[in-house]
């Protein structure tokens, strides 16, 4: 007994070394290997958006972009950073100062997002970011090193403001989740509800995190009688306000829900008895045209069964790209510098399955076409994960803000 | 402002204020169940969140794979979970009954931490959707504006029968009284052929069941979310704190009461909902010590 | 980190005299034995790892001041660490203070926020202290959350190191490492002289038996309040020196959980004891680190080391080995 109360004593005060050792130690032969550090949200709220399936997509691109039959070899390896910024820098320091990493992926939550891009640039490595929306990224905040690939809060704001106004929708409420992300939401897209003719007739700022009950702020949305009224929230958030907006029958007298920052996997977890009607954009949708098709099919089975979110998606383009432009320049100049290997691709034109063509703008900015997408009725959909019905596309140059607008410090130049 | 706008707008947040006591339902159940087991095994049950979650999880599963409805489920449900916190207390809770609270709640944590996991792992983290029976549209309510779903109404009136059926059975049955009677004097109580450790594993099944039970009923309402239990738990325990700790019908009485504060802050000042009950929290601490009912 | 050291000193250790700075001989020599980990560990591990080890450490020394020689729990540390992490992460960014001062407003502001929380929360004990704690933590993590200054959730970011004394880079991981090494060997030293002088004595006499305490006359009020003061302002120097660290101060240094994990950190290494701390916030924060590569088993396994620890080893990682070795550490 004491015997194994000592081992185990032992076992536990050796842990403090463990971590610290570098997590691989094939260092020597790391002159023709790419390392790439899959960084996202393994356990909580964003785990279904990105998590596993983020590093099961980069895993396809690796395979997809033919870059191991030219001698090359490229590893993926993968951390939770737990939605701590703490956290998610010291993984990144670690990966990029002892265990060569070259790219990191991902990275949803915005504070994590901008502290790695930070650490990135430092270190002059590559960072392409899919699952944070913060548009500072490529605003105040852009980097050499960084691209921001699927989406941003710009986006989502022009994308299901603008054109719900121009629908028809033109008075709006919002209910605001109380912290930067929402803020910033509700901000941007109350600019384009007003600059295409509509009115914001109020909003009320909900607790986060905590909050669960959303019916007393949904009935306060109701009273003011707007036509729309939008979530600026995510996750869990989104998930209640609009589970229980059909409860309270908030959409009875044709009030339209919109989502500002919605996923597929959100509504799968939703229904479509519940969901239906929901306004939502996004970049990528499995179903939207044969080259997505093909993609999902290609992807396979994802884990947790689901379909790819726009984030995965994201991942898989941007890896894909980035080892077409380490193929063009060669591994050792790649690796050289994260700023010449970004420099490269924003000089390629990108062309893949999950976004078609696009581009990388000086800021950093990926651009792409986004969609305004509205989740069918249960009659309407013909099968597992057929949820959205296409109302608009904002072609690639219209999505995005204008690159003058962001005040990235790139661009003067 | 004058008198009469503030009228006005009082009238107004009525509706408000009725989701906010609804809501109040929830944390009275999950507060009284605290309170039953702090009160007789003196353990601050940290896990009563996931145990909460498991509840929902449980309703959820016995649709998705079993095909049993709503109704056996509000049954069923709290009994295997109940079952579950008696595995959990005979295996570790009853070793610590000699010790300091921090254990007890440290013990808790941990398990909350491993249930948590699993059921991410298991699960994921979008939520699973579970659809509140048909028949509640009997009950829905509609006054004009205001559109109330009857499966709230349901809440209101299941939750209150439940913590008035609880506060009955401890405070005016004979099995109640052995209960007191053990948290005040185990060793005497244990003398008079009473099997104690028996009495405190079934207390602590029946606050865990308790849990379940409110689980269930929150299934229709919020998603089915592994993390859906860990929202409530720091305003759940503010709640049997400002009740008085170990209270019955203090944390009954404040979880309504707390609901309906709630509701008022959503009208008035809606970012400070959530902070509102530690505010009440420290005041009522730092001139009631033992809490609103508790005994000093 | 002090583990090393035990089974040299072991055979040693037997007699508790009062030597060196009121260390016992097994204290010193494993106090020794720390600050040879704390100069050797940079040149074997990483920097910034370890740099986030002794923040921690510090941290969870600050805290254990209050419950192990005051008996008091807060379960609102968070809010004196987050704090001093937005202040010094502010005054360090948009004020360009130097490094040392904007560590030292860390320290400040948690003394200027521990002062009438602790006037407030001492008048109650046990878990209705805590509980208070708590609730106060809750409102300075609100105020975090609106407050303009500390940027929402995406924090204050791309928090300059800077120079230290005008000097040394700080930039540099090593030379930040050496002080952060200097700062948490200073606060670790001032705790320990604290509980070992006369004032420290008064302290754990009021732990141990308040209203004899009283009665000899001691004004047990301002002996709490002060330690509380000195606790709070220790975590603002942790919060304020692990933001420049990781340049970074964010809502989850004010978030409860944080005031949760300080307690776990000081559970898991012990109670009460000197060493504890340090070696319960490296065995946490190394879980941290280590585990984020199992993604969602970071809970499960976490959560299964915490019911080991309550099951198993109550008196936490350096009280078992105290115990065994009949040493007091």
């Amino acid at each position: 007994m004491t015997v194994n109360r000592r081992t185990l004593l032992g076992a536990a005060a050796a842990a403090p070394v463990w971590g610290a050792l570098p997590y691989r130690s094939a260092r020597a032969q790391a002159a023709n290997t790419i390392r790439i550090g899959v960084l996202n949200d393994q356990s909580d709220l964003y785990r279904d958006i990105s998590g596993p399936g983020s590093t099961h997509a980069v895993r396809l691109a690796v395979q997809e972009s033919g870059i191991t039959q030219t001698g090359v070899n490229v590893e993926v390896i993968q951390a939770d950073h737990q939605n701590k910024a703490d956290v998610g820098s010291t993984v990144a320091r670690q990966w990029m100062d002892r265990d060569g990493v070259d790219l990191i992926v991902d990275v949803p939550t915005s504070s994590v997002a901008l502290a790695v891009s930070g650490l990135v640039r430092e270190r002059n490595k590559v960072f392409i970011n899919s699952g944070a929306a913060t548009s500072d990224l490529t605003g105040a905040a852009c980097s050499p090193n960084t691209i921001h690939w699927t989406y941003d809060t710009y986006m989502l704001a022009k994308g299901t403001g603008g054109a719900m106004v121009a629908a028809g929708g033109n008075t709006w409420f919002f209910i605001t989740a109380d912290y930067a992300f929402g803020h910033a939401l509700e901000r941007d897209t109350s600019a384009f509800v007003t600059a295409a003719g509509g009115r914001v007739l109020g909003s009320v700022r909900t607790p986060f995190p905590g909050t669960t009950d959303f019916s007393s702020f949904l009935q306060q949305a109701q009273r003011s009688r707007a036509r729309v009224i939008g979530l600026a929230n995510a996750g869990g958030d989104t998930i209640n306000s609009i589970k229980q907006a059909g409860e309270f029958r908030i959409t009875r007298g044709g009030t339209k829900l919109a989502g500002l920052l919605v996923f597929v996997t959100d509504v799968h977890s939703l229904g479509l008895e519940t969901a239906q009607g929901l306004v939502l954009t996004e970049t990528f949708y499995w179903d939207l045209n044969d080259r997505t098709r093909a993609l999902t099919q290609r992807l396979g089975a994802m884990p947790g069964n689901l379909r790819p979110s726009m984030v995965q998606a994201g991942c898989y383009s941007g890896v894909l790209h980035y080892l077409k432009a380490v193929r063009d320049m060669g591994v050792a100049a790649a690796k050289a510098s994260g700023a010449e290997a970004v420099t490269r691709m924003k000089a390629m034109p990108t062309n893949d399955d999950a976004f078609g063509e696009g581009q990388i703008r000086p800021d950093g900015r990926k651009i792409h076409p986004a969609y305004l997408f509205e989740v069918k009725t249960p009659a309407e959909s013909r099968g597992p994960w057929d949820y959205y019905k296409l109302v608009s596309t904002i072609p690639a140059e219209e999505a995005f803000r204008p690159i003058a607008q962001g005040g990235c410090a790139l661009v003067r130049s | 402002m004058g008198l009469e706008d503030l009228l006005f707008e009082l009238q107004m947040a009525m509706p408000q204020v009725i989701l906010g006591v609804i809501n109040g339902a929830f944390y009275a159940l999950l507060s009284l169940g605290l309170a039953v087991i702090f009160g007789m095994l003196n353990v601050i049950n940290f896990a009563h969140g996931a145990q909460f979650m498991m509840g929902a999880f449980v309703a959820w599963m016995l649709l998705a794979y079993v095909g049993i409805g709503y109704w056996p489920a509000l049954l069923l449900a709290p009994l295997i979970v109940g079952a579950v916190g008696v595995a959990m207390e005979r295996l570790m809770i009853s070793r610590l009954y000699k010790l300091d609270h921090l254990y007890g709640l440290l013990l808790t944590f941990g398990c909350a931490l491993v249930i948590e996991g699993l059921f991410r792992n298991t699960f994921g983290s979008s939520g699973q959707r579970y659809a509140p029976p048909r028949e509640f549209q009997a009950l829905n309510l509609e006054l004009g504006d205001f559109f109330l779903p009857g499966y709230r109404v349901w809440v209101l009136i299941a939750a209150s029968t439940i913590c008035l059926a609880t506060w009955l059975v401890i405070e005016r049955t004979k099995v109640g009284s052995y209960l007191r009677a053990a948290t005040e004097r185990p060793q005497l109580v244990q003398a008079f052929g009473i099997n104690v450790p028996l009495m405190m594993t079934l207390t602590y099944g029946a606050g865990v069941a308790l849990a379940a039970f409110a689980g269930v009923l929150a299934a229709p309402i919020y998603s089915v979310h592994p993390a859906m239990g860990a929202n409530f738990i720091i305003t759940v325990f503010a709640v049997v704190v400002i009740g008085g700790m170990g209270s019955i019908m203090g944390s009954i009485v404040t979880g309504f009461l707390l609901g309906f504060l709630q509701g008022l802050t959503e009208v008035v000042y809606p970012p400070f909902s959530q902070t509102v009950v530690f505010v009440i929290m420290a005041v009522v601490l730092l001139t009631r010590p033992a809490g609103l009912f508790g005994r000093a | 980190m002090a583990e090393a050291s035990v089974v040299t000193g072991a055979a040693a250790a037997r007699h508790e005299e009062q030597g060196f700075w009121g260390f016992t001989r097994a204290q010193a020599i494993a106090f020794l034995a720390m600050s040879a980990v704390v100069v050797v560990s940079p040149f074997l591990l990483y920097p910034v790892f370890l740099m986030k080890v002794l923040c921690f450490a510090l941290f969870a020394c600050a805290f254990n001041l209050l419950v192990g020689y005051v008996g008091l729990l807060s379960f609102g540390h968070a809010a004196y660490f987050g704090m001093g992490a937005y202040i010094t992460g502010y005054a360090a960014k948009a004020w360009g203070v130097p490094p040392e001062l904007a560590i030292l407003m860390g320290g400040a502001i948690g003394a200027a926020l521990g002062l009438p929380f602790g006037w407030l929360a001492i008048r109650r004990s046990g878990i209705y202290f805590s509980m208070i704690t708590l609730a106060l933590a809750q409102m300075v993590f609100f105020f975090c959350l609106q407050a303009p200054f500390t940027g929402g959730e995406d924090g204050i970011q791309a928090i300059p190191r800077g120079t230290l004394l005008g000097v040394f880079d700080l930039t540099a991981d090593f030379t930040m490492y050496w002080l952060v090494a200097f700062i948490f060997l200073a606060g670790f030293l001032l705790i320990h002289r604290i509980v070992h002088s006369p004032f420290g004595q008064v302290m754990k006499a009021i732990r141990d038996n308040e209203p004899r305490a009283t009665s000899l006359g001691y004004r047990v009020e301002q002996y709490k309040l002060m330690a509380f003061v000195l606790s709070a302002a220790l975590a603002g120097i942790a919060g304020g020196t692990k933001a420049l660290v990781f340049n970074i101060a964010t809502l989850t240094d004010v978030r409860w959980t944080m005031s949760g994990e300080v307690v776990l950190m000081s559970l898991v290494g012990g109670l009460g004891t000197v060493f504890g701390p340090v070696v319960g916030a490296a065995v946490i924060v190394t879980m941290q680190n280590y585990l984020a590569e199992f993604g969602a088993w970071v809970l499960v396994i976490q959560g299964a080391i915490f019911i080991a620890c309550v099951l198993a080893f109550r008196r936490g990682v350096v009280g078992e080995i105290g115990n065994a070795l009949r040493v007091k550490l």
